[in-house]
């Protein structure tokens, strides 16, 4: 708003070549990176493209038929739609179909096998009481009882950050096919802020898993005394077909890549108690980076009552694991009892190593088993016709956008429907790109957005051009006119792509799914309007003023002083609209 | 051409120009109908909800079925009354997705789709299914909405001031309050992409309205150091003078619209492409409506009940008095006129930094009211 400093409009004129060029090399640079990516169209969505459909079915357990419910499917839709669909850009639709069906559809051109691995998994998340562990691959010697109600002396709230035994026999090489990498062992957790109440005041901690029978106890400990976790499918089979409820022996690896064997007490809490977790770097604290947990309201209370427990127990039982479909991912220390219903795990993580304990925390756990029944391809849910006939009509509405922008500002419109082109371009070309770097995909609300961003688009040359003509009505030539107009009309395009650009910021970060698909692309729209703008309108009109055709004001130039009614020179200070013209330098 | 040319050459020396502020209360009434009718509508119809937020039927047809997909869509939309989706599988099948359907009327039109189709009742397997837009993502997007509102308003607090704010929020619901209702009373189905037709429309409008306040405000500035006009007055020429603006850009976003709806869905009948551009046809015309006939407006309203602007027009009435008393240019009411007859000591009285002393010594001794 400040008035236009003259230095930097006079600069912006000298050197108009330049930022033609520079968008020049822009589109050649990117138009070959799609050509070397192979990736040459945008990827459309599944109602224009059609895809695959996977089809899951839920599967009862025994004694938990009942877990098949709205709720949980409602649940396990929407951490499927996360996980297939996180930047929420990809077009790829989860819903449920009958009582106990989910349908994925999966736009092609996405790696449909990659999916279904994601989608498929049935993650189950239980963070359970760590009873026994050590180094696996090392002389094993479980002697501790597994019974949980051991040792539970009120003092003793070791605040150990650094725990598990011996770093002996640095065993176990890192399995590439591990979920588990990154792991930090040397977890530790704190209650997030809030102090904690130590409320539990050791009212008889009946351990639910109460030792069991005494065979099965031995059955454990014969277990835990042969697995060596080195050994993939050891792992594998590992604690396979534990029920929640029971006691049960798992691996995991610790930060030095070390595996480490465990006997777990039953789950105390689930998967599903956790609301939402996500990777913190902790400056408070110099902690580094920490993952924080939210809880819900049933799961504040699980959780407040086994870290309570925990709290008073010795080294290693003052652990949980959190176990992700039976192995171990992280295995924090507890020093007092979390009620807060957010907790915090610090130890030696990396910015990677934290995000994917958060993702595995937030969106690992599905509610319940699902089953792969069929996989197959689906047409476009837009029939082609109707594909078709759209294209035809928005090709149709384009040339009547270009004939009138002709008709009314004659020569002045090769100037716009070249920005539009170079628009187009831009979009297309990034949009392609897009589409193997984050899964992005065109759905039909995207395309009729972009359609409508054309007016957006436009609008940004309408507005200059009235500002250039306004200016030759006050008697300028053109060379000036494109100049002096350019500051104001700069301001105005910046001012309300601003505001189209808050709203697709806004929606993207707050929203998912479809919606932030779209508030994608009208970002992306709107700051390309203002590259081709600034880079591409304005350089261009400079350039064409010194031209005759444009500059000495021809009668299909749009810009012919006699047909814009301009006053002649001498009288051109009359100007009884004042304000409108007031600002200049 | 150059007829229009020259409107706009008039249009921005304020020699023509409707007075948008001065009918305002025309305008006002005018929505204000419009939003009635659009609520009586959304209220007593209600909203078509598709199947992506209230979920329905999924009917498959055996293997091999020979019914082509437009077929199958036309015949599922006349067993259930409902828009259809219908996809055709690998192996030939096709999957008919519709809205709004529970149980018994599934069994219903499953039957009446084996007729059409020609196929065995029994190989005509249909499920319910939930929305694919659960709550969740309905929510957020709502969330996401009000968040966008109270920035946007913040910001042109602002930038602008915030009668500006409010003007543009008002102009905002307006258009979108019409756009639901036209959709209540159409009966069309509210799909995700009518939600993304909404959005893109909110962003619209605000563009739009952000442009012409844009103007406005910077024809305003040096307002309180003239006595010519009035607050309004100005409200009405940034109006007027970005008015080929307007038109233009309203005309370049709503062509490819109409090509969307007119040809696209006028040949095809209704369907996704229809329910898109309809939504961004009405809400396209109505935000282009709405930044000129009520947001505007609506500011000068607000902007004349500070203290400032009631003294201005206090002093502008005045001077118009006293003009007439003394036998000049005698019309005090509408903009337009003044404007053209009584321009000639308008130069000394608007301040123009670069100009001013220039036109000042101008615009004296020159005979008034002469300008050609």
């Amino acid at each position: 708003m400040a008035a236009p400093k003259k230095g930097r409009s006079a600069s912006a004129q000298s050197k108009p070549g330049r930022s033609l060029a520079l968008i020049l090399i822009a589109i050649v640079g990117l138009t070959a990176g799609m050509f070397a990516t192979g990736q040459t169209t945008p990827r459309l969505g599944i109602d224009l493209a059609g895809g695959t459909s996977i089809t899951l079915r839920a599967v009862t357990e025994p004694g938990q038929e009942s877990a098949i419910n709205k709720t949980n499917m409602d649940t396990a839709v929407e951490i499927m739609n996360r996980r297939v669909n996180g930047l929420g850009v990809s077009e790829t639709e989860v819903q449920t179909q009958g009582a106990k069906n989910i349908i994925v559809n999966i736009p092609k051109g996405t790696n449909a096998k990659e999916a279904r691995a994601q989608v498929g998994t049935t993650a189950k998340l239980y963070f359970r009481p760590v009873l026994v562990t050590e180094i696996s691959g090392a002389a094993a010697t479980p002697t501790p009882s597994p019974s949980p109600s051991a040792s539970s002396s009120g003092g003793a709230t070791d605040k150990a950050t650094d725990k598990t035994t011996s770093s002996s026999s640095p065993s176990g090489t890192p399995s590439a096919t591990s979920t588990t990498q990154g792991r930090a062992v040397t977890d530790a957790l704190k209650a997030d802020a809030t102090p904690s109440t130590s409320a539990s005041s050791s009212a008889s901690p009946s351990a639910s898993a109460s030792s069991g029978s005494d065979a099965a106890t031995s059955k454990l400990q014969a277990q835990y005394a042969a697995l060596n976790c080195v050994n993939e499918k050891a792992r594998a089979e590992a604690g396979k077909g534990a029920k929640p409820t029971d006691p049960t022996v798992a691996c995991g690896k610790n930060s030095s890549g070390q595996w480490q064997k465990y006997i777990l007490g039953p789950a105390e809490v689930d998967g599903t108690d956790v609301k939402k977790a996500s990777a913190v770097f902790n400056t408070r604290t110099g902690a580094g980076w920490t993952v924080t947990m939210d809880f819900t309201s049933d799961g504040r209370k699980k959780f407040g009552d086994i870290t309570g427990k925990l709290a008073k127990n010795q080294q290693p039982q003052n652990q949980f694991a959190i176990v992700l479909d039976g192995e171990v991912i992280s295995d924090p220390s507890v020093s007092e009892a979390l009620t807060g219903g957010n907790a915090e795990i610090s130890g030696n993580f990396t910015q990677e190593s934290s995000q994917s304990l958060a993702n595995m925390l937030s969106y690992g756990a599905l509610p319940l088993t699902f089953k792969e029944d069929s996989v197959t391809t689906v047409t476009a849910a837009l029939g082609g016709e109707q594909l078709h006939a759209g294209l035809i009509a928005g090709a149709i509405g384009l040339a009547l956008v270009v004939l009138y922008l002709f008709l009314y500002y004659r020569g002045l419109a090769l100037v716009a429907v070249a920005s539009l082109l170079v628009s187009a371009a831009l979009t297309y070309v990034i949009m392609a790109l897009l589409g193997p770097a984050i899964g992005f995909a065109l759905n039909l609300p995207a395309v009729c957005g972009a359609i409508v961003a054309i007016g957006i688009t436009a609008d940004s040359f309408i507005v200059y051009f009235e500002r250039v003509r306004d200016e030759i009505r006050e008697g300028r030539s053109l060379r000036p006119a494109v100049e002096r107009a350019w500051p104001r009309a700069r301001r105005t395009i910046m001012v309300s792509d601003f505001v189209s650009f808050l709203a697709a910021a806004v929606l993207f970060v707050v929203t998912v799914g479809k919606v932030q698909g779209f508030a994608f692309t009208l970002g992306l729209t709107t700051l390309l309007d203002v590259v081709v703008v600034f880079l591409f309108t304005k350089p261009l009109l400079t350039i064409l003023a010194r031209s005759k055709f444009f500059g000495s004001g021809h009668s299909w130039s749009g810009l012919d002083p006699k047909r814009l009614g301009a006053r002649p020179p001498l009288r051109r200070t009359r100007r009884p609209s004042a304000p409108v013209e007031t600002k200049e330098a | 051409m150059s007829k229009l040319g020259n409107l706009g050459a008039r249009l921005h020396r304020g020699e023509v120009g409707y007075d948008f502020v001065g009918n305002r209360k025309i305008w006002y009434g005018i929505s204000i109908l419009i939003t009635i009718t659009a609520i009586v509508g959304l209220a007593v119809r209600g909203l078509n909800m598709g199947i992506e937020f209230q979920g329905g039927a999924v009917f498959t047809t055996p293997a091999k079925t020979s019914a082509s997909v437009s077929q199958a869509e036309k015949y599922a939309e006349e067993a259930s009354g409902h828009d259809a989706i219908v996809q055709k599988l690998g192996n030939g099948s096709l999957r008919i997705q519709v809205a709004g359907i529970d149980t018994n009327k599934a069994d219903q039109v499953s039957t009446e789709l084996a007729k059409n189709l020609g196929v065995a009742e029994k190989d005509v397997t249909g499920e319910l299914v939930g929305p694919s837009w659960g709550e969740q993502i309905a929510n957020k997007a709502w969330q996401g909405l009000a968040i966008f509102l109270v920035l946007v308003v913040i910001y042109l607090a602002i930038a602008f001031e915030w009668r500006m704010a409010v003007a543009a929020f008002v102009a905002l619901i307006h258009d979108i309050t019409i756009t639901v209702g036209i959709y209540a009373l159409v009966g069309f189905e509210v799909t995700p992409g009518t939600v993304i037709g909404l959005l893109t429309i909110l962003g619209y409008s605000l563009y739009d309205t952000v442009v012409v306040f844009d103007s406005l405000k910077e024809q305003t500035k040096d307002i309180t150091k003239q006595t010519r006009w009035t607050y309004s007055d100005i409200a009405n020429r940034s109006i007027n003078s970005t008015l080929v603006r307007s038109v233009n850009t309203t005309v370049v976003a709503l062509l490819p619209v109409a090509g969307l709806l007119f040809i696209g869905g006028g040949v095809l009948g209704a369907g996704m492409l229809n329910d898109i551009s309809l939504s961004l046809f009405v809400g396209l015309a109505a935000g282009a409506y709405s930044s000129i006939f009520i947001a505007t407006p609506l500011v000068a309203d607000l902007k004349e009940r500070e203290p400032q602007m009631k003294a201005l027009k206090k002093r502008v009435l005045a001077k118009r008095a006293q003009a007439a008393a003394q036998g000049e240019s005698p019309s005090a009411s509408a903009a337009e006129e003044p404007l053209d007859d009584d321009h000639e000591d308008a130069a000394p009285a608007v301040v123009g930094p670069r100009d001013q002393p220039v036109s000042r010594s101008r615009g004296r001794g020159r005979p008034s009211g002469k300008r050609r």
